[in-house]
């Protein structure tokens, strides 16, 4: 045998840190991840760095071209265009952040449980799920905001409901492919108990399926939080929302571009960084999401 | 070459060929390093190296094709005059599949599963011939009968997954024929099958040379199919060449220390000892040193070897070998170094199967309803074998036959249609894991084919290890890494692997994890199932030399299941044949594998091949597949080349008993 130098595996956040370092490794893993951490970053300091009050009106300023004081401009009630777009993200960035990682967590368990309990079972509930699935997302929730109103405390337990049920199809196959393996027959063999299986060869092995399958959850929330909002049954005035601030200037669009365009860049950059970090995530994680596509 | 030859221009051609990828550190990293070959019409040359030696890459390259990531660093290969790197594509494209066809691996896997036998061929034909469509149906037949497959206008109707993986290998062959190649690069296109499946199609690429004067370059592991089929071999090693020359001066006497080390590892029928073990592995591309690349691993090696790396230089015996010391290669012994000898084993029984039959088929309602449950033919039926303490007993025969079944019921993840299963004190083991004690639990332990899929990949070698140790023994804390750590050195891994994640091992050393795993539960039995088959030749040797140590220190049993006969005679001190479930011959070793035969192991004998270029295997039977067993008489009914007639069919063949427990299931009477 070949002489092998002693080693030692690297402790818990050293691993955390090569799996940063394989994502930033890659370009769009790089810009993504720039992308993201500068929004939640803008999240935290935004009320520290604006230049001007966001319920602050101006009456002079209705619709202004940008200028040296404004640099984007102002917006039909004359409030400075970049200081609700910088503030824009907070609300969506919040009730998404929160009900994120609930939808992966709820959705995540039921698929394992329906992944094990395989047959019958199984058979009848996907089919439930596949039901769910085709009905409009934008109609089910609707319906439970219209009913319990639209404050944070409906909107994150509504957006982690609906959104956990994709992720119950991905816990599932992710489940179907691991117990089908041999480890998890041998450990059936040696005669470990359920839950032994469960914790130490199944999850290990399913987690960075969720893991990536969280992060696209999170930009598609992202998606339908400010659809909401746009459509009024989000974030209420006057909170600057880039889905409100949408909605309020797209009347004013060919006057005033901007107004539109601002909120654009800021929901988009967001979205797209987060979707190249799930890439890449996937990829360093050694998980091709084109093989194991949601839905 | 001689001068006459030289006129004429090289067929296939590499000329000073390097191939590699851009490492992290921005340089490239080689995998194949100054490869000239030459390849002329009519000849077939044979690729043979461990996993990773760069023979795939090697054959890939004929055809101008490299995988993602690999760059060409230096030289050429061209085919019949034409540079193939620096061909358009367009132009590639009606070379490849046309004049040079390749046959991968696994050809089950490259036939499109929605379309018709005959349509695919018929694709193929449009893209590669100049016949007008009317006469494609017609050259389809053609085809089909050439690779001599049964019936070909029954078989063009049928789906890729409607056909046995030895039928759906010779429709790739028919689909490669179809351009009318005048070069076929076959990458391991028997590996996978069974043996007389593999004899048979070699048989047919031998004929199929010889019908139409085409060049082959056939890559493989497999010296035994090499020697069959090649008139010249290369022996590649870490991205080189290291030794070239005829099949006979390659096989006979290898002039390389890694050549030889390759051949002596290979377990033969006609020698019953253990073969022998390359240590060590294989240098990762990037690592090789200035010196010889085989030079860690060199039983001959000197100073000199680590200081220059040597030339492709012509040796004593002819062939051109990269080796310091070619003519101290003989040193170095081709057979095996230890006599598995005849052990005395107690006659205490330590495992008894009764009458164990075993279906997959679960009984539907309808069926449940009208009693009619037990009326579809078991999977596998009648075993009756009593294995006694310390004893290893191999179980052969072709995919299908039950033998993994078998294992898997003993190891109560499927649960038997009827029959018993009892242990040492006579006490029956519950058919199910869920039901057994804990202590019969540990007594049976299961080893599976391919460490990678028997490993979690998340777990780490400690873990892994701590899981029988825990469960069986409640070990926990300093306790539980002695143990370990202990473990890890009876299967000649130190105690620094711990650390590491599966990923992290090379195959065979994963598989030794796997074998240290079930020697954890110190168990009285341990069920192999293909253990070695997923493992390069050397590793095997070293892993079967593992299990022949650890059941002399333990005086455990074994259950060893393989489809390589070879390599089942090694170890086995009985040997029970099985067909379609069903038991053919059991005895002790060298009585099966002896004169007197059943006469299905007569077939899979004579379809051993041996790594002898003079050797040709004895084909008595076809090798259609069955997949399911025969309602009634004899289950090899079908497929027996010494039938007697009707009773074959009708009657459950009677059992023949010979000396030593050596026993024969057959109508016949003239054993």
């Amino acid at each position: 045998m070949t002489v092998t130098t002693s080693y030692r595996r690297p402790g818990r956040l050293a691993r955390f840190g090569t799996l940063i370092s394989d994502i930033v490794a890659r370009p769009s893993g790089a810009i993504g991840l720039t992308l993201v951490l500068g929004h939640l970053l803008l999240a935290f300091i935004g009320p520290f760095i604006v230049p001007y009050d966001f319920t602050e009106m101006n009456s002079g300023l209705m619709l202004s071209k940008p200028s040296a004081a404004h640099w984007l401009g102002a917006d039909h009630l004359g409030r400075d265009t970049l200081t609700r777009t910088l503030l824009g993200g907070r609300e969506a960035i919040l009730v998404t952040g929160i009900a994120t990682p609930l939808a992966v967590l709820w959705g995540g368990l039921v698929g394992i449980f329906f992944g094990l309990a395989g047959g019958r079972v199984d058979e009848v509930l996907m089919r439930v799920v596949d039901a769910f699935l085709s009905l409009p997302w934008i109609l089910k929730m609707l319906v439970l905001i219209v009913t319990f109103g639209t404050g944070i405390e409906v909107l994150i337990p509504t957006l982690a409901f609906f959104y956990g049920i994709p992720v119950i199809r991905i816990a599932r196959a992710a489940t179907h492919d691991v117990v089908a393996r041999d480890f998890v027959q041998a450990a059936r063999a040696r005669g470990h108990s359920r839950g032994t299986i469960i914790r130490r060869e199944l999850l290990p092995n399913v987690r960075d399926a969720l893991l990536v399958e969280g992060a696209m959850r999170w930009s598609w929330m992202l998606l339908a939080f400010s659809s909401l909002s746009f459509l009024g049954f989000g974030v209420s005035p006057p909170t600057p929302d880039w889905g409100l601030m949408i909605a309020d200037a797209r009347g004013f669009m060919s006057f005033s571009p901007l107004g539109v365009l601002a909120p654009m860049v800021g929901l988009s950059s967001l979205i797209i960084g987060i979707n190249l970090t799930a890439d890449a995530l996937a990829k360093a994680l050694g998980i091709d999401r084109a093989q194991k596509a949601p839905v | 070459m001689t001068s006459a030859e030289t006129t004429e221009r090289d067929f296939l051609a590499i000329n000073d060929l390097s191939i590699g990828f851009r490492g992290r550190a921005g340089t490239m990293v080689p995998v194949l390093r100054n490869i000239s070959l030459t390849v002329q019409k009519g000849e077939s040359i044979g690729l043979v190296g461990e996993s990773g030696s760069g023979k795939s890459t090697l054959a890939l390259a004929m055809m101008g094709y490299l995988k993602t990531g690999l760059k060409v660093i230096e030289g050429s290969a061209s085919f019949d005059g034409i540079e193939m790197f620096t061909q358009a594509r367009k132009s590639l494209e009606t070379i490849r599949g046309g004049r040079l066809a390749l046959i991968p691996q696994n050809s089950g896997q490259s036939l499109t599963p929605t379309l018709r036998i005959g349509a695919q061929i018929a694709e193929a034909l449009r893209l590669h011939s100049s016949l007008p469509e009317t006469a494609h149906s017609a050259r389809v037949t053609e085809l089909l009968s050439q690779v001599r497959l049964p019936d070909p206008s029954t078989i063009s109707e049928r789906y890729p997954h409607e056909l046995s993986g030895g039928q759906q290998q010779r429709v790739a062959i028919a689909m490669a024929l179809a351009g009318e190649p005048e070069a076929l690069l076959l990458d391991e296109p028997t590996t996978g099958l069974d043996v007389t499946t593999q004899a048979h199609i070699l048989e047919l690429l031998r004929d199929l040379a010889r019908e139409t004067g085409m060049a082959m370059v056939y890559v493989s592991h497999d010296l035994g199919a090499i020697a069959r089929v090649c008139d010249r071999v290369i022996v590649m090693y870490a991205g080189e060449v290291v030794l070239e020359g005829s099949a006979k001066q390659v096989l006979r006497d290898p002039g390389h220390p890694y050549a030889r080390g390759l051949l002596a590892s290979i377990p033969q029928l006609k020698d019953t000892h253990l073969p022998r073990a390359l240590d060590g592995r294989p240098p990762a591309p990037g690592q090789v040193g200035n010196g010889c690349a085989f030079v860690d691993r060199c039983v001959i090696a000197t100073e000199n070897c680590s200081a220059a790396r040597p030339e492709l230089t012509q040796g004593p015996s002819g062939a051109k070998t990269r080796c310091h010391h070619a003519e101290r290669v003989n040193e170095i012994p081709l057979i095996g170094h230890r006599e598995v000898s005849q052990r005395n084993l107690p006659e205490t029984i330590s495992l008894n199967l009764d009458d164990l039959a075993i279906s997959y088929a679960r009984p539907n309602l309808f069926e449940k309803l009208t009693g009619r449950e037990n009326q579809a033919t078991a999977t596998v039926d009648a075993i009756t074998i009593a294995l006694r303490k310390g004893e290893t007993l191999g179980l052969v025969g072709e995919s299908g036959s039950g033998k993994s079944t078998i294992l898997k019921s003993l190891a109560g993840l499927l649960p038997p249609l009827h029959g018993s299963v009892d242990v040492a004190d006579g006490t029956p083991l519950p058919a199910r894991v869920e039901d057994r004690s804990a202590s019969q639990l540990r007594q049976i332990q299961m080893i599976f084919q391919n460490p990678d899929e028997s490993l979690n990949p998340r777990q780490t070698i400690a873990q892994i290890l701590a899981q029988p140790l825990k469960l069986y023994f409640g070990l926990s804390g300093e306790a539980l890494n002695e143990r370990s750590a202990q473990l890890l050195e009876q299967v000649r891994l130190g105690a620094h692997y711990l650390d590491r994640l599966p990923s992290q091992l090379s195959g065979g050393e994963k598989q030794r994890v796997a074998v240290a795993r079930a020697f954890a539960a110190e168990p009285d039995l341990v069920l192999c199932d293909e253990i070695t088959s997923a493992l390069d030749v050397s590793v095997q040797a070293a892993v079967l030399e593992l299990l022949d140590d650890l059941r002399r220190e333990n005086d455990t049993s074994y259950v060893f299941v393989s489809h390589d006969l070879a390599v089942v005679r090694v170890l086995s001190d009985r040997v029970a044949v099985l067909y379609q479930g069903r038991l053919c011959e059991i005895g002790p070793t060298k009585d099966v594998y002896g004169e007197t035969s059943h006469p299905y192991t007569e077939v899979l004998l004579g379809a051993v091949l041996e790594p002898d270029p003079d050797f040709s295997p004895t084909l008595s039977a076809n090798d259609a597949v069955e997949l399911s067993p025969p309602k009634a008489g004899c289950p090899f009914q079908r497929r027996c080349p010494k039938r007697i007639g009707d009773v074959c069919d009708t009657v459950i063949p009677p059992r023949r008993d010979f000396a030593d427990g050596h026993t024969i299931w057959c109508h016949r009477e003239d054993f």
